[in-house]
């Protein structure tokens, strides 16, 4: 018997996954259907906080770890004539992903999960399972190009050929290492041939809604989420409330806790105002939210840690690059220079609007992602 | 390619002489054993002799078996038989989950639970159970032998302590039929349950003992099918199936297959305890012959048995979630292994037809594939979970 790459599918039951197990277990002939192992991460246990603080008690379809998912997941491989299996992820999930994104809450900042998952249990931890069982490489179904560039000696992560899916802006913690191991073969697909193929190979799930929330918050409530969470941790809310004040440092009003706001929110903010006030800055010490006009939250530079370069092996001088600064931001022209060990300052061209602590920063040369950071 | 099947705890293959049985009673003698008719004499006698069959394997009268689905329905129906507000249920925590989930369901119903952890080999002590007694104890359950480790508990004298307390006994056989002899007399017990798949009989079908004069409530009302004792038509074809295998597994307890069984077995413990950073989980307590269940330090057992499966060797690791996802095994927490140490524990459990070959090719497969998974992911004890 001779050995053959074996690559395992991160499947999650959606269209995207499924048409990638799809297109890899039907290529090549035959044979190729052994080659290809199908996994799905078990992370969250959707059940878990039911009947705390409102949460439902039956989850709804559609998101990560429901039963649902992983039944269709199952039922993917079962007609694609693959071995399936879900692997337990549920400490590390908890560790790694949900108490991280509960102390931002908690320290005023806005968090985003998915960045978190990818970097510590869908490339990380998935890439280890894959290579305990076997195989090689793993194939997601996320909307990205990654190729490796010879004269640079070093894999590229690309924007993907549909640009209202892409998701390289959750990837940028990727490592030269995950990106030499995984495969992204919907990158040069746009959404609608991805369900053309899922049906031409016959996959039940092709018309299946996208996802669009956090996978482990049930009802997308987050603060709901906070209280339930910390209440079965045998924990409280801290106490974070504090004074509502405008940028000249007049107090307006108080407030029942920093992990209610958001940079940029409008909505909820307990103070009326003759013109639209918005979130500009929340201070974790004082626990002071300091709210203004929409103009007010323009800002010219941004700071970033914990960083990751892709394309090139470091920042050494100032670079001209775009920075993408939440998933649904167009990237902005910007000039970047380090600012420490592992800090870089990023001063835009024009002003962005709501540059908010916790959110992640994405540099892009062209198509290409540069690298990224944690706003703080 | 090669597949070893080494889960028969969870689940076995018909033998062909068990198919062959069955055969008949699917077309040609499809009568309902409550007709009065030709047909249903037919299926009526199908099931009288399988009762005697069974009355054998358990060393009771005919009266006293009692057709159903499996062990799960056995289990629930001791307990939810018997079961009033008020009495108090004495159990094991390393009981099978239809035990334990069946009690759970008890305790909004006003009846408490005692559960009674293992010794660190995986023993129930029979003192324990003393100790946990109280005057309104109404019901004593444990195992025959447990599911993941093999470990067989000492019915015999829990049966004296609920006899001398005047409490009901129930034993959990579905994994000690077949490998050690039952005989309900010397264990003791009022109520003992026993499965057809896991002796290499159909799925779906199974026995509860029930002694004469036991005051069980029946948890399928309807029809007076089995004296009562289960409404419901009866499942010839798998109660046809459940009595050829309880006769071939009374043969195997005598002809020396147990005996292959335990030396394969342990050929099989020691090969793979060769391998440094392994032991065996209840391994000094006395086990059946075709269990042992192993830990393997500084790897996740998760990822050990999909690489196993996927090179052809079928082996279980801790319990299945709802997803399908593996939770560390319930049993080897009881007994006091630390989460670490469960998550990386497997349980290899033989078939009585296992060959030497199907031996040599796990102890192939598993150094192999261990050495690659220290290398690719090294799990420091004690560092995670």
């Amino acid at each position: 018997m001779t050995e053959r790459t074996t690559i395992a599918v991160a499947m999650s039951g959606g269209v995207d996954s499924s048409t990638v197990a799809a297109m890899l277990a039907r290529e090549g002939g035959p044979d190729a259907q052994n080659s290809v192992v199908g996994l799905t991460l078990q992370l969250w246990d959707q059940t878990r906080l039911a009947g705390r603080h409102g949460i439902p008690d039956a989850p709804k379809a559609g998101r990560c770890c429901s039963l649902d998912d992983v039944y269709d997941a199952r039922r993917v491989a079962e007609h694609l004539g693959i071995p399936y299996y879900v692997v337990n992820q549920q400490e590390r999930f908890e560790a790694d992903v949900v108490r991280p994104f509960v102390a931002e809450y908690l320290a005023g900042r806005t968090p985003i999960p998915c960045s978190l998952c990818n970097n510590h249990l869908k490339f990380d931890q998935l890439l280890k399972t894959a290579q305990s069982i076997g195989a090689s490489r793993i194939a997601t179904g996320h909307y990205a190009v990654n190729e490796f560039d010879p004269a640079r000696g070093r894999w590229i992560l690309k924007r993907p050929a549909d640009l209202a899916k892409d998701q390289t802006y959750f990837l940028f913690g990727l490592t030269q290492e995950q990106l030499a191991h995984t495969l992204f073969p919907l990158g040069r697909m746009t959404k609608p041939e991805v369900r053309e193929v899922a049906r031409q190979h016959g996959l039940a799930l092709a018309e299946k809604p996208d996802s669009q929330e956090i996978c482990f918050i049930p009802g997308g409530d987050y603060k709901q989420f906070l209280t339930a969470y910390l209440e079965e941790q045998g924990q409280q809310l801290p106490e974070t409330a504090g004074e509502l004040a405008d940028s000249n440092g007049q107090v307006l009003g108080r407030h029942e806790g920093i992990f209610n706001f958001t940079v940029g929110q409008r909505k909820g903010l307990g103070v009326s105002s003759p013109t639209p006030l918005y979130v500009l800055n929340i201070d974790p010490a004082s626990h002071r939210v300091t709210v203004g006009a929409d103009e007010e939250l323009a800002t010219r530079t941004l700071r970033a840690r914990g960083l990751n370069w892709i394309s090139i092996p470091a920042l050494t001088e100032p670079m001209r690059v775009r920075i993408k600064i939440r998933h649904r931001h167009e990237p902005a022209w910007a000039t970047l220079e380090l600012a420490g060990a592992d800090e870089v300052l990023a001063t835009f061209d024009e002003p962005q609007r709501a540059v908010t602590p916790g959110q992640s920063a994405v540099f892009y040369d062209g198509d290409e992602v540069v690298g990224g950071g944690w706003i703080v | 390619m090669t597949r070893v099947y080494m889960d028969a705890n969870a689940t076995t293959p018909l033998l062909p002489e068990v198919m062959e049985a069955m055969r008949p009673y699917w077309i040609e003698r499809f009568g309902n054993a409550s007709s009065i008719h030709l047909d249903g004499q037919q299926a009526h006698s199908a099931v009288d002799r399988a009762r005697a069959t069974l009355a054998e394997f358990f060393n009771c009268h005919d009266a006293e078996v009692v057709f159903n689905s499996g062990g799960t329905e056995g289990d629930n129906t001791a307990i939810f038989g018997l079961l009033r507000p008020g009495d108090h249920f004495v159990t094991s925590s390393i009981e099978h989950s239809a035990i334990l989930a069946a009690a759970e369901r008890m305790a909004a119903f006003g009846v408490e639970t005692t559960f009674v952890a293992p010794t660190a080999s995986g023993l129930i002590d029979p003192a324990a159970i003393e100790r946990a007694l109280r005057p309104e104890t109404r019901l004593i359950s444990v195992m025959l032998a447990n599911n993941e480790t093999g470990v067989l508990q000492p019915v015999e004298e829990i049966g004296k302590i609920a006899k001398a307390a005047g409490a009901f006994f129930h034993i959990d056989a579905v994994q000690g039929a077949g490998k050690v002899p039952l005989d309900v007399h010397r264990f003791g017990c009022h109520l003992c349950s026993i499965s057809a798949h896991k002796v290499h009989g159909p799925k779906g079908v199974g026995a509860l003992f029930v002694r004469r004069g036991t005051p069980l409530e029946p948890l399928l009302v309807g029809g007076s099918h089995e004296r009562r004792r289960r409404a419901g038509t009866e499942n010839v074809p798998g109660i046809v199936g459940l009595a050829k295998a309880a006769e071939l597994a009374m043969h195997s307890l005598e002809d020396g297959t147990l005996v292959r069984l335990a030396a394969l077995r342990d050929r099989l413990e020691a090969g793979i305890l060769e391998l440094p950073g392994t032991g065996v989980n209840g391994g000094d307590a006395p086990r059946v012959a075709n269990t042992t269940n192993i830990w393997f330090d500084h790897l996740e057992g998760e990822a050990l048995v999909i690489a196993l499966d996927l090179k052809g060797v079928a082996v279980s690791g801790g319990s299945a979630c709802h997803s399908g996802a593996t939770e560390p095994s319930h049993v080897l927490m009881a007994m006091g292994l630390d989460k670490t140490r469960a998550r990386a524990s497997l349980r290899f459990s033989l078939l009585k037809t296992a060959t030497e070959a199907d031996v040599d090719y796990v102890l192939k497969v598993v150094p192999e594939a261990v050495a690659h998974l220290r290398a690719i992911s090294p799990v420091a004890a004690g560092t995670l979970g």
